[in-house]
């Protein structure tokens, strides 16, 4: 009895410590830290977005057309990053905006992991015919432009920001399926792996419990690329017409609308464009920063 | 050699299979009535629904069907776009210089001042400009390109109006063309001040669509080079008494560019994503735009054959790049 509490302690402590060294890792990276600390206040904006943005989005306002940001002449005290061709405050819309593109990367990671993670998983396990019949399936999967094929697959299903999601999910997940399956086969060889299957341990256990824990680092890393990846992807499609639907407040399909005002109204086009950057900025600065604590062979010992 | 290049190309085949079975689904798995989604906005009689069913061959099976695909597809045949009439493989090679003549600025652009920009943030690591110009690649490594476009537009188009607003020359130059490479023809054509307004037409697009490639190009020089400069034998070049700019440039950037060339090649498909959002910003008649403008259109013959040719000329490119490896590397070329 004692001993399995000595057992789950020393469990503990191990996590622990695994942690703070990740920490120790990631935190020597200014980068990292700052794209860490700009993605946590973009997803409590977005989780607060009715608290902080001082209006609704698709409130017009129809003594304000395209009133500029506070500091230029001419601008309404009211809006600070100004109004579009409609009235609307541009702050609360951007805002609104985060919840979709947090959303969306959310959303794509999940589903793409879940699958490129089961897909490699079994491929990388069990070889054979299987194996390489679904990689040669996967191999037509990377030879389209990844927008253009999620291109034909909303216009298949219709433009809308769930089929935008779905084939944008459906684009990535060879990627996972690669990195899972060549991590698989490498950790198959080991002698933990042949331990555990003398033991007696199952397939799926074996998979799910032994080996795909070890297999982590590499799949981290390609959630955070994939994540600014997805928004990055869904932004354009958006503003190709193919995504979120106006009046959505989705960052790419305001700038969709914004196009027109390319002469007029600075603010319309580069307000949205420039929320998307710095979040896609931070995801990747994180992202970096995964990388090199999580892979060992960069580290500078 | 010969070896390597008969598997490489064999791989292919599954491939190429897997490609057109994407495209000749795309259309049977539109929903609704194919031959009404092709007749477009004409009404139809029943009469001449059950002709044209019969005609385009979608009363018989679907394996009947694929093999009638191919076989058309194998003799250059890729049906007729609904819009123009014109059919569809003479459309794309029409548009495809275009493209390529942009793409190729593009990487050009991203090579030249991506290289060398990696190389000096190598040596120089650590310093003020490493880390500033690390931090602009992984800027232009996070642009929403088609957001860059429209910046770039409204500051050199109509702020200082340096540079026109959309299309590949001014319309008051006209000459037929022979390379399909608007530089090049402008030049042919003799034509004073043509070949200026072709640049200008050109250098937005090319920045805009080589941002992401730029950022990536030099992120990977920086880190192979890194790699390569703590090697032995680089060390030993040193020890020779070689001066810097021998080492770090002959020495060490030739091993170093592998893995670059390697980079370089895998930023063909993303060439293309980009270079979709890059004409309809720049109304550049490329096959981006064209796809673009038949997915709108739903016209569909032509979505289904673009999307073949695109897929098409992602795979031999990334055959070559893969035979190219082979070639600087012969390591690659025995392991198989």
């Amino acid at each position: 009895m004692s001993d399995a509490v000595i057992v789950s302690d020393a469990r503990k402590g191990g996590k622990m410590a695994l942690l703070s060294e990740f920490w120790d890792y990631f935190s020597e990276s200014r980068g990292a830290v700052a794209g860490l600390v700009v993605f946590v206040a973009v997803c409590l904006i977005a989780i607060f977005a009715d608290a902080v943005a001082p209006y609704l989005p698709q409130e017009q306002y129809r003594d304000a057309f395209l009133k500029p940001p506070f500091w230029q002449e001419g601008a309404d005290p009211r809006f600070i990053l100004g109004t579009d061709a409609v009235g609307r405050d541009i702050l609360s819309r951007l805002i609104y905006g985060s919840r979709y593109s947090l959303f969306i990367g959310v959303i794509v990671v999940t589903i793409s992991m879940l699958l490129g993670v089961t897909i490699g998983l079994l491929t990388g396990f069990f070889r054979g015919a299987f194996d390489n019949a679904v990689m040669r399936v996967m191999d037509v999967f990377l030879s389209f432009p990844s927008l253009l094929l999620a291109l034909v697959l909303v216009a298949l299903l219709g433009p809308s920001l769930t089929n935008a999601m779905i084939a944008i999910a459906l684009i990535q997940q060879p990627h996972y399926v690669r990195l899972t399956r060549a991590a698989v086969m490498s950790e198959m060889g080991k002698d933990y792996v042949t331990a555990a299957r003398v033991a007696g341990v199952g397939n799926i256990r074996l998979m799910l419990v032994t080996i795909l824990p070890n297999c982590m680092g590499p799949l981290i890393v390609q959630a955070a690329l994939s994540f600014s990846d997805a928004i990055l992807a869904a932004a354009a499609l958006g503003f190709l017409g193919m995504g979120a639907q106006p009046p959505t407040p989705e960052w790419g399909t305001m700038l969709a609308d914004a196009r027109e005002y390319v002469t007029r109204a600075w603010w319309v086009v580069t307000m949205p464009g420039l929320a998307i950057l710095i979040t896609v900025l931070a995801i990747n600065l994180m992202g970096d920063g995964l990388r090199d604590a999580l892979d060992p062979r960069l580290r500078r010992s | 050699m010969l070896r390597f290049l008969l598997s490489r190309i064999l791989l292919l085949i599954p491939t190429f299979i897997g490609i057109s079975i994407v495209s000749f689904g795309f259309i049977r798995m539109l929903p609704g009535d194919p031959v009404l989604l092709m007749a477009g906005e004409r009404s139809l009689t029943p009469e001449r629904h059950a002709a044209l069913l019969k005609l385009l061959g979608f009363d018989r099976p679907l394996w009947e069907q694929y093999l009638g695909y191919l076989w058309k597809l194998l003799q250059g045949d890729l049906g007729i776009s609904l819009k123009t009439k014109i059919p569809v493989a003479q459309e794309f090679l029409t548009l495809f210089p275009a493209t390529i003549e942009l793409s190729l600025c593009a990487v050009i652009f991203a090579i030249v001042l991506g290289i060398p920009a990696g190389v000096l943030a190598a040596v120089r690591r650590g310093t003020v400009f490493d880390h500033s110009v690390m931090g602009t690649a992984l800027i232009g490594f996070s642009m929403p390109i088609f957001w860059w476009g429209l910046l770039l537009i409204i500051l050199f188009s109509v702020t200082l109006q340096w540079t026109p607003v959309s299309g590949r020359i001014a319309l008051t130059y006209f000459f037929q063309p022979v390379t399909g490479f608007m530089l090049i023809d402008s030049l042919i054509s003799g034509q004073a001040g043509a070949f200026k307004s072709a640049a200008r037409h050109l250098i937005l697009p090319t920045i805009v669509l080589g941002t992401i490639p730029l950022g990536v190009i030099a992120r990977q020089t920086r880190s192979a080079m890194l790699e390569v400069l703590g090697d032995d034998y680089v060390r030993t070049a040193r020890a020779k008494g070689l001066s810097t700019v021998r080492v770090v440039g002959i020495h060490a950037l030739r091993n170093a560019l592998i893995p670059v060339i390697t980079t370089i090649g895998l930023q063909v498909g993303t060439l293309l994503a980009g270079a979709i959002l890059t004409e309809t910003i720049f109304s550049w008649p490329g096959v981006g735009k064209w796809m673009i403008d038949a997915i709108s259109r739903r016209d569909y013959p032509s979505v289904q054959g673009g999307l073949l040719l695109i897929a098409g000329v992602v795979m031999v490119v990334n055959l070559i790049v893969d035979l190219l490896y082979g070639l600087t590397d012969p390591r690659i070329r025995y392991r198989s």
